[in-house]
């Protein structure tokens, strides 16, 4: 350097230089590193980890199957002996396959009805928020009328239609979930769409099409990210309130919501029915509730 | 003379505001001809910014721009987006203000500047990723390698600017427009940033079009001056001729108010008033409420632009023929 006094781009190529060494810090690998830094959220992480992991496994190592009787142990309490370590039901069947079962089943249908609110919500919010005025009007009129319908009338007259089938139950949940994430996708890209850099690919004479899908919506990642994360146990909360209901899974499949409900039943004698799946959707729920808090945390650290 | 590159004719610009019809930009008539470098001057509000957003369609969803823009003697008014995606972005390419805002946070530089080339020019990855690394080292980006993968955070403003205006370069366009490109940058990297912008389109033989409110920026780059007020072009000349000799009052107080190093600093010149609020704009000439030599005949009539020798024009009744003098 020719002059005497530091100048700022002479720190401002320091901190390049620092930024070189390393591998390159997208906002994404920000939000990962403070992500880690929240004790609750990783602890989180390891408990779903470990249901997840329980729940696939667990049923090829037990003795019992989660439909067939053991004609030796009806209604037998939690014992260590006969091999039932959660006791078994009315008829004989093992609590903790059916437990395990029910929470791979409750599972399943949060992860496909969360994909499925996601696709849907993301592309119509983005399309939606960027085009704006009268399209926009439309777009979200109908998503009004959708919210103002009652969803349970909605399941139940899908399920009197097409009768109770557990993929329809994924989707009609998804096809609820997509309305809220649309709105918090549209209010975001609405903000997004402002900005400059979207300015310069317009005049930069890139489609619509392309905008959206290669500047608004890799923006929208973290609202994203965070919404889907708190949806996945708002639906698992929603199937088990429709399979209490009896609109769910059907018998000998079972999930943690019809299990709670066959439990309540018969509380005061067998409380092991309900308190057994009780505990693995209290679990489930919680530690689902503490990652998609510590992702908002970690996306967005000036919200805490 | 050759024939303009890009042209304005009439041109006008209003936003419907729910208190009434803007007009931002009116009566504008302006060409830049191939390879010159045009600065257009005037305060915040005077349309300047309003006249090239139109002209390429990015106004705001209230705005509206009429009359003739054309470019190559194509109206880009009215033109469907399809058509007019074909020619911004690749004919006709533009510099943002500030960097920090004109880069998407979450991509890479890489996927930002392969994208514009592929759009266009219809290139390969390959090719799009050997053409953005030579004009990352073009633009003066020390190891474009290890840099071409970074996210824009991790650079500095300076570097930033670069990396957009190679992003405009890329498809070589043959008119650069420039919205104030060093407004938001230390003084030592505008100085850089300004060089850059005189030898890259010099070698590429493009026009440009600059727009600031810095007279030093002007004096450092243009071929030629346009200075607008309140939506209107008050006075157009070479570069030296208003330096030396400005003949509209707007430009003479406009010059006036730079700062000197030999003049103390309570001395400072400033032009009284404000800029005019564009939906109630003074009769006449818009600048006689802050005119030093407004006469009676300013708050009647708009004084039209008029040729005044060698490759002027100004919008005055009374303008300073001679340096201080005053008709």
């Amino acid at each position: 350097m020719t002059s005497l006094t530091p100048r700022r781009e002479d720190f401002a190529d320091e901190l390049e230089a620092e930024a070189l060494s390393g591998k390159a810090r997208s906002l994404t690998r920000d939000a990962m590193i403070r992500f880690r830094q929240n004790k609750a959220a990783v602890a989180s992480v390891i408990m779903l980890c470990l249901l997840i992991l329980v729940a696939i496994i667990g049923p090829w190592l037990l003795p019992f199957n989660y439909e067939d009787p053991d004609w030796a142990a009806f209604r037998a309490p939690p014992s260590f002996e006969s091999g039932h370590y959660f006791g078994t039901d009315q008829n004989g069947r093992d609590l903790l396959a059916r437990v395990l079962y029910g929470t791979r089943i409750s599972l399943t249908v949060a992860l496909i009805a969360t994909m499925v609110s996601v696709i849907i919500g993301v592309l119509y919010g983005a399309v939606s928020g960027y085009y704006g005025g009268r399209i926009d009007s439309a777009m979200m009129r109908f998503v009004d009328i959708m919210y103002a319908l009652p969803y349970v009338l909605f399941v139940i007259l899908l399920m009197v239609i097409f009768g109770r089938n557990i993929y329809l139950l994924f989707a009609a949940i998804g096809a609820l979930e997509w309305l809220t994430m649309a709105r918090i996708v549209r209010g975001q890209t609405l903000s997004i769409k402002e900005r400059e850099y979207i300015e310069a690919a317009r005049a930069a004479g890139q489609t619509p099409f392309n905008i959206i899908w290669k500047h608004v919506i890799p923006n929208l990642a973290g609202p994203v990210v965070i919404y889907a994360a708190l949806t996945v146990p708002e639906i698992i909360a929603t199937e088990s309130f429709l399979s209490y209901l009896g609109f769910g899974v059907q018998e000998p499949l079972t999930s943690l919501g019809t299990l709670i409900a066959e439990g309540t039943e018969v509380f005061e004698v067998l409380p092991w029915l309900m308190l057994a799946p009780g505990f693995f959707l209290v679990s489930l729920l919680l530690s689902l509730l503490f990652i998609g808090d510590g992702l908002r945390d970690a996306f967005d650290p000036k919200d805490r | 003379m050759a024939k303009p590159l890009f042209e304005l004719k009439d041109y006008g610009v209003r936003f419907t505001t729910p208190d009434g019809e803007v007009r931002a930009v009116d009566g504008l008539n302006l060409a830049v001809n191939p390879g010159e470098r045009l600065a257009i001057v005037g305060e915040s509000g005077s349309g300047k910014s309003q006249t090239f957003l139109g002209a390429l369609g990015l106004l705001a969803r209230n705005g509206v721009s009429q009359g003739v823009a054309a470019y190559q003697g194509k109206n880009l008014i009215g033109m469907p987006i399809r058509e007019l995606d074909t020619i911004r972005g690749r004919d006709i390419a533009m510099v943002f203000q500030d960097p920090m805002t004109a880069l998407n946070p979450v991509l890479r530089i890489s996927r930002q500047l392969t994208e514009v080339v592929e759009v266009h020019a219809k290139a390969n990855k390959a090719e799009a990723r050997d053409q953005a690394l030579a004009m990352l080292e073009r633009v003066g980006i020390p190891d474009p390698h290890k840099r071409y993968n970074l996210y824009p955070h991790e650079l500095s403003g300076g570097m930033r600017q670069r990396i957009v205006i190679a992003m405009a370069l890329l498809n070589r366009p043959k008119l650069l427009i420039a919205d104030e490109p060093t407004t938001a940058l230390d003084v030592t990297v505008q100085a850089q940033i300004l060089d850059l912008f005189r030898e890259l389109t010099a070698e590429m033989g493009a026009a440009l079009v600059i727009i600031t409110h810095d007279m030093g920026v002007v004096a450092g780059i243009a071929d030629r001056v346009a200075v607008m007020y309140g939506g209107r072009l008050v006075e157009e000349a070479p570069v030296d001729a208003i330096f030396e000799n400005p003949q509209h009052p707007y430009t003479r107080a406009l010059l006036d108010s730079i700062p000197h190093g030999d003049r103390p600093i309570f001395e400072m010149h400033t032009i009284p008033g404000r800029p005019p609020n564009l939906m109630r704009l003074p009769s006449g000439c818009a600048f006689h409420p802050r005119c030093f030599s407004r006469q009676d005949d300013c708050r009647l009539s708009i004084p039209m632009v008029e040729a005044s020798g060698s490759g002027r024009r100004v919008a005055c009744f009374h303008p300073a023929t001679e340096t201080g003098a005053v008709t």
